[in-house]
């Protein structure tokens, strides 16, 4: 076990190296001349210009651009947006709000995905089971910025149940509404994945064999299927972790939530290699960490499962 | 049938109130298709301490019977009509609590597949604590009741088993689990269903003669559900058999062995290969027609080897974690030969390396050391060329018929791909082979239309046949290729296997852990046990005359092998 999660570790340099190399590529090489949009298309003194190219190492080629900035890096400096702040600052700002949102996000798809899954699958073709199934058909199907326009305007609006818009600091309350809309469409898919899974479980001989031991209904179906049927949903919060942190971009706008999607998408429109860089690499990081939790509560979920 | 049942002996009720009673018991299964008739008019008795045998081939009902009495139906089933009586008491349409406090304390089950059986997630000393916690047995010292209960069923080392998960026991030691689990509570009644026919013959022999101990020792009366008629009549004191939902026949054991009734009970004794191997000794004659559908063929046979198996070696590394492994030798020095157009059987149990020395003969699987010669020719180091050449001309048979055939193709493409993947013939030649195939293995052609889930699973069977003789071989690889199907199924791809054998010339090579399926099949017989052949010789020598005290044993744990009829 130990072993497992050294290696897993040790593959993380390789993995956070060949990301940041790609999206370091991938800035460099899109159309748009990063200091003409920062100077707003105006006209500019060649001296100043020179000088700023200079100072973000924009006059390099591009390997010396990716060394340098790599080079920085050992020493935790992760450079300077183009309005001067430290990337870290910016970062530091921003990831808090977004982790935030995503673990309610995923509390709020783990538990009610599970739940709701569980009653549908336990009692399939009945009512509960079609309904459910009906909705999370709608909600897979309807695009979000119209699920998070439409929910903040009759709850946060109308009924005013919850905050519409977050407000400074990004306290938890604020964040009940845009976790929701954006914890929804990964429930639909959540009660789908646990009531499949279920449904495969719940005719198998053990089951049989724990209900001929004399227990009772629910302890059948708490202790001897739901642990069986956790696997899928688990490889599958383990992926979507990743996507709540880094795809929040469309809720963040809704919502007015300054986190890191909000910071992503001005940063690839400044053409702010240094940001996006460090934003992109953070995620991986997440992306990586996510997959190896996963893999140990596979292992602990399977016993059967063992890694060397 | 009641008046059948008083008729022929076994008036038990005397003055004593029978434990289990099934009237006029009928089980309906709701299918999209409309309502199914599982069971139909089902009686049955069962007296305290009284060890009851249902017999009856797959899709008989007799599963179904025996689980409709503590309420383990599937969900579309459900009892319309009849009654079940448990202790006097009406249970037929007890509430869910009321079944559940007779689960476990009252009525016991001891499952079919140790594999599938535990769950896999829990280990072994937490499912058996449940059982006691659920039935309020468990008492202040629970883990001491555990190890106790797991011990009482025969399980050495109990108290350390106990701490180990299912996927790290074998099957013999799980089935142990079930029984613990099903008698940890003192059950009056147990449901065994089907308890040992997952296992090996000698592990079942122990296995069944410790559930023998036990429940005479608690006073259980045991409800047997089984296939096998043999080992029916050696264990249980009545005899119930099944057929198509309805109970053909009843009565004492040895009687209905003996002296069947009705047909289908005729047939199934006159078929179980337990049974007619000791038969062949003791009514040569009358068996001779029994089984004329397994008599050698007539026409001489060469002499040639088309296969020489020479010092045949195996050795697998087990991995011990951190990087150590430990050397396993599967096969052990095997050397044996299998003459043209005759039946060579490898009989052994799980674990003495019979499957994988037939892997090797396939190619399947590197050897370590020793060598094969298929037709005068090595196979050490073939290219690509000359084993697609070989491939062509040894075909395989796998056991599971529900596992071997591609469930999205349909049977013609099942049987086609072979022939085309060999680049033989165009299109409608093609399907006129499988035609023909199909017509040799006894089915319709309409069949290449349909999908293996529609068919049964001989008929699949049949299909897997028809799929390796599509390329003309001369070896057949029989890989337990009987073992998963009914007595009566059974009997008839042997009839089967014998007569394309006798037509097309054909070679087997049989894998089987089954004695008396050897008996009826196989010219020559390799006995394995523990990756080495124990003993070598013809099938009669082998069974008139067993050298080694390995194959005694085996010859002795067949079902019914002691008995005399």
């Amino acid at each position: 076990m130990f072993m497992f999660i050294s290696k897993r570790f040790l593959q993380l340099i390789p993995v956070f190296l060949g990301a940041t190399l790609l999206v370091y590529f991938l800035v460099f090489a899109t159309p748009g001349d990063p200091i003409a949009a920062l100077s707003g298309g105006k006209p500019m003194a060649p001296a100043v210009e020179e000088a700023l190219r200079a100072q973000y190492n924009l006059d390099q080629p591009f390997w010396i651009q990716y060394g340098l900035y790599l080079k920085s890096l050992v020493t935790f400096d992760l450079g300077q947006t183009f309005s001067g702040q430290e990337v870290s600052d910016v970062l530091g700002r921003a990831f808090p709000v977004t982790a935030r949102l995503a673990i309610m996000a995923l509390a709020f798809e783990a538990v009610f995905g599970v739940i709701f899954g569980v009653i549908a699958g336990m009692r399939k073709g009945k009512l509960f089971d079609s309904t459910v199934l009906v909705a999370s058909l709608i909600v897979i199907a309807v695009p979000t910025f119209v699920l998070g326009f439409v929910l903040q305007f009759f709850v946060g609006v109308k009924l005013d149940w919850a905050k519409p818009t977050v407000g400074v600091g990004a306290p938890w309350g604020d964040l009940i509404l845009p976790a929701a809309v954006l914890g929804l469409v990964s429930l639909a898919y959540v009660i789908r994945l646990t009531r499949t899974s279920i449904i495969e479980n719940k005719n198998a001989d053990y089951v049989r064999t724990a209900t001929a031991k004399g227990l009772s209904r629910r302890r059948v179906v708490s202790v001897h299927i739901l642990r069986n049927s956790l696997i899928p949903v688990v490889t599958f919060l383990g992926a979507d972790l990743g996507s709540l942190m880094g795809g929040a971009i469309v809720t963040e706008g809704i919502f007015n939530v300054p986190g890191v999607g909000n910071l992503l998408f001005k940063a690839i429109k400044a053409g702010e290699t240094p940001t996006v860089v460090a934003v992109v690499g953070v995620l991986v990081l997440i992306f990586v960490l996510a997959n190896l939790v996963v893999d140990l509560l596979y292992a602990w979920l399977d016993p059967r499962i063992r890694y060397v | 049938m009641t008046e059948q049942t008083k008729e022929r002996g076994l008036n038990p009720a005397d003055n004593q109130q029978p434990l289990l009673e099934i009237k006029n018991l009928a089980i309906t299964f709701d299918t999209p298709d409309g309502p199914v008739n599982a069971v139909r008019n089902a009686h049955l008795t069962v007296m305290p301490g009284e060890t009851v045998a249902i017999v009856g081939e797959s899709g008989s009902g007799k599963s179904t019977t025996a689980l409709s009495a503590i309420g383990l139906l599937p969900g579309n089933g459900r009892v319309s009509g009849g009654q079940i009586i448990f202790d006097g008491e009406d249970i037929t349409h007890a509430s869910e609590k009321r079944i559940i406090e007779l689960r476990g304390n009252s009525i016991g089950m001891v499952p079919q597949d140790p594999m599938s059986n535990l769950n896999p997630v829990w280990k072994i000393g937490f499912q058996v604590k449940e059982t006691l916690k659920a039935n309020g047995l468990a008492g202040n010292n629970s883990k001491e009741r555990v190890a106790q209960v797991l011990a009482d069923a025969g399980l050495p080392d109990a108290k350390r088993r106990a701490n180990q998960y299912p996927h790290e026991f074998s099957g013999g030691m799980r089935q142990r689990a079930l029984i613990a689990i099903g008698l940890a509570c003192s059950p009056r009644l147990l449901i065994a269903d089907e308890p040992t026919s997952a296992l090996d013959v000698t592990v079942q022999q122990q296995i069944l003669d410790h559930l023998d101990t036990m429940t005479t020792e608690l006073g259980t009366a045991v409800l047997l559900i089984t296939h096998d008629l043999g080992l029916a009549a050696e264990r249980a004191e009545k005899v119930v058999v099944m057929y198509k939902g309805q109970v053909v026949e009843s009565g004492p054991a040895l009687e209905i062995l003996r002296n069947p009734q009705h047909p289908y009970t005729q047939r199934l004794v006159a078929s179980a290969p337990s049974l007619a191997s000791k038969r062949l000794q003791s009514k040569p004659l009358e068996v001779a027609e029994d089984l004329n559908a397994v008599v050698k063929p007539e026409h001489p046979r060469n002499t040639d080897n088309v296969l020489e198996i020479k010092d045949l070696t195996k050795v697998f590394k087990i991995r011990k974690g951190l990087g150590r492994s430990e050397d396993f030798t599967a096969v052990d020095n095997v050397s044996f030969s299998v003459k043209r157009g005759t039946t060579t059987a490898i009989v052994g149990e799980s674990g003495s390396g019979k499957s994988t020395v037939a892997q090797m003969v396939l190619n399947l699987l590197k050897p370590t050391a020793g060598s094969i010669a298929f037709d005068g020719a090595q196979m050490n180091n073939l290219s690509e060329k000359e084993l697609f050449t070989f491939r062509r001309r040894v075909q395989p048979i796998f056991q599971d018929p529900y596992g071997s055939l591609d469930p999205m193709f349909s049977i013609y493409r099942t049987i086609e791909e072979p022939l085309r993947i060999h680049g033989i013939g165009d299109a409608k030649s093609r399907q006129a082979r499988v035609k023909e195939l199909l017509s040799q293995v006894s089915l319709p052609s309409a069949t290449m239309h349909r999908f293996p889930n529609e068919l049964s699973g001989g008929q699949r069977q049949r299909i897997a046949i028809a799929r390796a003789l599509a390329l003309q071989p001369e070896v057949i690889i029989c890989d337990e290729a009987v073992s998963a199907l009914d007595v009566l199924v059974q009997a008839q791809i042997l009839k089967l296997l014998n007569e394309l054998q006798e037509n097309l010339g054909l070679t087997y090579l049989f894998i089987t852990h089954d004695l008396a399926v050897v008996r009826e099949i196989a010219d020559d017989v390799c006995v394995m046990q523990n990756g080495r052949i124990v003993e070598q010789s013809t099938t009669d020598e082998v069974f008139n005359n067993p050298k080694s005290d390995y194959t005694r044993n085996l010859l002795a744990a067949i079902p019914g092998s002691t008995l005399l009829i």
